[in-house]
């Protein structure tokens, strides 16, 4: 016999779906099926049933070989490398849930780490500008129930959020938006000819780092002024006709990826897409949503908000709160050499931060706590694999509209394995024996 | 569990009619009890000092997202006040939107041991129970907002109280929700297209409903179901010069309606931040107080009650779920502005405000909020709050109560301002003489907020059998004493118990307590109809499923407090 749960919720991108069905043994122990979700969430699921996953810690040696380790090991090299540590980087936190999270702080708080995320590296620059302007926000089932003008701008969900656009943004009809798709003017603004940018209505094929350029000459389309013939590769009049394209819209939501977060410009390209939503209010009702990339990079910068008050790169090295990005991010500490040991758990710098910080990892103090194998994993000095969050525990998570979502547990973690939460719980006790608190 | 006597202090209660006499309170197993039941007490020595049950707030945004938008859009609020972890005190921050653990410190160091999130959008319940769980040491409870919901609009438009109420008791329970708070009623749905309700005959667009149908119907439906606080309020027209009529007209359809609840309560209504909707005047130039003509109202009519929403003249993070305000203000200022509609709910704006005693407006908005509650003749009814963070943030509350208690302190305001002669022309104040006893204050942060919101069997007073929650300040009464030292005294308590834990000692926080989140769980009647609509509006037209909205206790609710209400009957 064979049990079916319903209203799963995948741990895997920021569309946090919530409609998954699983079918496990009866037992609970193993996972058989996954339905409804997309190709790289079933495969999310599908991987924490792989034959040879890791399932106990492991030390690398001297030669470079590894050593299986017990977790209680396991626990006391990484209190002791964070109660030791000046000033440890506690990176990552984006593929885990809230509760683990906010464990992980109070051993940042002890021990003076600085705390950064995966936004360091995708919509960081995103929290900086809404720092500046601030963000005219909705949730998604205000796109799917109003919205009759979507536009992608760097961002290309038909890969990155396979679901999305079926689930609320282009597809769905909702309660003012009967006509679905059809009632709907979906806008690519992409470099490439993506195959998002292949269901558009209107795909505008903007030079590349040219975001700014394109974002302001729509303000300045707004208002009706005028406007240089061609402006980033795009000609004039398909700029006016896109800008009456916005105006003329009941509901506007505009989307955006780390194509135009880690572009040339950076924060001042959504400065500037924020700008133009904030105008776009004076005639029509308009909403800008960063499309975030893990299931909860949201959730951290969300529990990081009511712990310290700010979304990521918090400095807790001096005993209270510091935040300045560019100087408290992780690739600036890691360069700068400005931090002595390097804990990673819920994500993977090691595939994703430049060489050069990679290779600072590798000659640190470091533990990487991750139920995979990645590249972090490898150059980290412990290993810790721990059950899958949204598999094999539940916890809550924020989707990329910060709506909080219950993550489930489906199955049962192999044997004697720990939870993020439980083995940061381990840490925490064991530091404040060794500080003495 | 230890047994404390605190000795000697004056005491302030209003539900036991002490008004500072000296007297002995007793403490044990988290309770006030008569002091021959304690058979080894530790002596807390209060002679001198001012000795009042924990203070209830019965209206403040400190908890949900909102709010922690507030925190992470402004780092500059977190400037010079980040203070580090010390003994069991984690690290704090903010100043106008404080992290969680500055909020339950700052919140016990003014004596204040329960506070009520005043309006949580019941889609982000979970973000706002996270935020509670990690508030240390005072009890709290959210209000989800039901003013723009599309499932209320649909049940009042044919004024179906019964499915309403059903509804309300299905979404309390999803939510561990508190109470039915209203903001805009209507014209935050209109604002999902841009528009607005200015009154409360304007209809919302689509629903064919008006503003004042909603507010007479949750009224009707609060009291079909009995629960513990009455409907509770944010009108339409918030800010706006000439406004006050909006308010009178709201006022209005309380009237006639009688409560129904075993709670103790008088009020079908509560309307908060009245300051904020007492203006005369037709345009900027021509802003005045109406306080008079409100208070008027609210002193014959005694089945409403009301908080002031002083504002203070700081700079602040406003922040409400009235979206159309907020983006009115955006435009007033040209600050910066976030926004968040909800799907089927509700909406919100948060925009920084800086109330600058150099602007005439401002200094004419903090004479309203004082007016309001000098020319109050029940501060039963009239309440200390600073809508915060929206007219300033709860710190301040010390500061409030010294210009409520002293009349040289609002004259030195008063005739100090820039446009001091345009101010007092506007205003009432400069001819109110009033000054409050720390009596009332204590009705208006206590008795009578516990009373409101029908938790008076619980809190607001040092009667035997109610929850230990105390304050002894170091203010002695029968002193001359200046204005100032009111200020110093009640922002920072002496002692502090939380049902019975010791938390505050010589001024120090020296535990983090046991925090409690408070819910109402109301039994209704089986209604296969709500059931039914649930489940279609979640198919259809909702992001989450069903299966996924309700939050479940465990760790959003490690400690909950549930009050059942039976309305099967
Ligand atoms: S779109 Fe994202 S959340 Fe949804 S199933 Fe695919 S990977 Fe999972």
């Amino acid at each position: 016999m064979t049990k079916t749960i319903p209203d799963v919720v995948c741990p895997f991108c920021g569309t946090l779906c919530d409609d998954l069905e699983v079918v496990v043994s009866d037992d609970g122990k193993q996972l058989l099926e996954v339905y409804n979700a997309c190709a790289i969430g079933a495969e999310k699921f599908l991987h924490s049933q792989a034959e040879d996953r890791l399932t106990r810690p492991r030390l690398a040696q001297e030669d470079g070989s590894w050593k299986e380790i017990g977790y209680e090991e396991a626990i006391e090299y990484t209190a002791q490398m964070l109660a030791n540590s000046k000033k440890p980087l506690m990176y990552g936190w984006s593929s885990t849930n809230c509760e683990a999270q906010g464990v992980g702080s109070e051993i940042g708080e002890i021990t003076g780490a600085v705390m950064d995320n995966t936004a360091t590296v995708c919509h960081g620059t995103s929290l900086i500008a809404v720092q500046d302007i601030g963000i005219p926000h909705c949730t998604l089932g205000e796109v799917k129930n109003r919205a009759d003008r979507v536009v992608f701008w760097g961002c290309n969900p038909a890969h990155a959020h396979p679901r999305h656009m079926s689930r609320y943004s282009i597809f769905p009809r909702g309660f003012f938006t009967g006509k679905g798709h059809k009632g709907r003017k979906v806008i690519v603004i992409d470099p490439r000819k993506t195959d998002t940018a292949n269901v558009a209505d209107v795909h505008l094929q903007i030079e590349q780092g040219r975001d700014y350029e394109l974002l302001d000459a729509l303000r300045v389309a707004f208002k009706g002024l005028p406007l240089p013939d061609v402006v980033a590769g795009i000609p004039k009049e398909q700029i006016y006709e896109a800008a009456e394209v916005l105006k003329s819209g009941r509901f506007v939501i505009i989307f955006f990826g780390m194509g135009v977060t880690q572009s040339l410009g950076k924060n001042h390209n959504i400065d500037e897409a924020i700008a133009v939503t904030r105008d776009l209010n004076e005639y029509t009702k308009a909403a800008i949503m960063p499309m975030r990339g893990h299931y909860n990079v949201t959730g951290s910068g969300a529990v990081w908000g009511w712990q310290f008050g700010f979304p990521f790169a918090v400095d807790l090295s001096r005993g209270f709160a510091r935040y300045n990005p560019g100087e408290t991010t992780s690739n600036d500490l890691l360069r700068r050499d400005e931090v002595d040991s390097v804990f990673v758990l819920g994500s993977d710098p090691g595939a994703h931060f430049p060489f050069s910080s990679v290779k600072k990892i590798s000659e640190l103090p470091s533990v990487c706590i991750d139920p995979h194998q990645t590249p972090t994993t490898a150059v980290c000095k412990l290993h810790v694999p721990v059950a899958f969050v949204g598999v094999e525990v539940g916890g809550c998570a924020y989707r990329m509209d910060n709506v909080p979502i219950e993550t489930r547990k489906v199955v049962d973690a192999p044997e004697g394995m720990m939870t993020d939460e439980e083995f940061l719980e381990k840490v925490l006790g064991r530091i404040k024996e060794i500080k003495g608190e | 569990m230890a047994e404390f006597i605190i000795k000697n202090g004056f005491v302030f209660d209003p539900v036991l009619g002490i008004k500072g006499d000296k007297a002995d309170v007793a403490i044990k197993n988290g309770k006030f009890v008569e002091t021959t039941e304690l058979s080894n007490p530790k002596t807390i020595d209060a002679t001198g000092m001012t000795v009042m049950a924990g203070a209830v707030d019965i209206h403040a945004h400190v908890a949900g997202p909102k709010v922690n938008t507030g925190r992470n859009f402004r780092p500059e609020d977190k400037l010079f006040n980040c203070t580090p972890r010390r003994g069991v005190e984690r690290m704090q921050g903010g100043f106008s939107v404080p992290t969680t653990f500055r909020t339950g410190y700052d919140y016990a160091r003014m004596g204040y041991t329960t506070v009520m999130e005043a309006a949580m959008p019941p889609l982000y319940a979970r973000h706002t129970h996270e935020e509670m769980r990690d508030t240390p040491i005072i009890d709290q409870g959210a209000f989800p907002v039901f003013g723009n919901n599309w499932f209320v609009l649909e049940y009042l438009k044919n004024h179906e109280i019964e499915n309403t109420a059903s509804y309300i008791a299905w979404l309390l329970k999803a939510t561990k929700g508190y109470a039915v708070k209203v903001v805009n009623p209507g014209g935050t749905e209109a604002w999902g297209w841009g528009l607005n309700c200015e009154n409360i005959h304007d209809p919302v667009p689509f629903f064919d409903i008006t503003p004042a149908q909603i507010v007479k119907g949750l009224i009707e439906a609060n009291e079909y179901l009995g629960l513990p606080h009455s409907m509770h309020l944010h009108t339409n027209n918030l800010g706006n010069p000439g406004n006050y009529t909006t308010t009178l007209d709201t006022f209005k359809l309380s009237e006639g309606i009688r409560p129904n609840s075993k709670f103790g309560r008088d009020q079908v209504m509560h309307h908060t931040h009245v300051q904020f909707h007492s203006y005369g005047g037709d345009n900027w130039g021509n802003f005045e107080s109406k306080s008079p003509e409100i208070m008027d109202y609210v002193n014959s009519h005694d089945n409403i009650t009301i908080d002031i929403g002083q504002v203070t003249l700081d700079e602040t993070t406003t922040m409400t779920a009235d979206g159309p305000f907020e983006h009115h203000l955006t435009e007033l200022n040209h600050l910066k502005w976030a926004n968040t509609d909800v799907e089927l709910e509700t909406g919100s704006g948060v925009v920084p405000y800086v109330y600058s005693p150099t602007i005439k407006v401002c200094a004419i908005q903090w004479a309203i909020g004082l007016e309001l509650a000098l020319q109050a003749k029940d501060l039963m009814r009239v309440f200390l709050t600073t809508d915060h963070p929206n007219a300033g943030p709860f710190i301040r509350y010390p500061r409030v109560m010294k210009w409520l208690m002293s009349q040289q302190s609002r004259e030195e305001m008063l005739t100090g301002f820039k446009n001091s002669d345009k101010v007092i022309g506007a205003t009432h104040l400069m001819n109110i003489d009033r000054e409050l006893s720390l009596y009332e204050i204590a009705q208006m942060t206590r008795a009578g907020t516990a009373k409101a919101l029908g938790l008076a069997h619980m809190y607001g007073s040092l009667k035997p059998g109610l929850e230990a929650d105390l304050a002894v300040y170091d203010f002695n009464p029968e002193q001359e004493n200046a204005p100032e030292t009111i200020e110093t005294a009640f922002g920072n308590a002496k002692y502090l118990f939380k049902a019975g834990t010791q938390i505050i000692d010589e001024h120090k926080i020296v535990s983090n307590g046991n925090k409690r989140t408070l819910w109402v769980n109301a039994k209704v009647n089986e209604n296969p109809q709500v059931m039914r609509d649930v489940k279609e509006k979640f198919l259809r037209y909702y992001t989450v499923t069903q299966g996924n909205y309700e939050v479940a206790g465990h760790h959003y609710v490690p400690n909950p407090y549930v009050i059942e209400v039976d309305a099967t009957q």
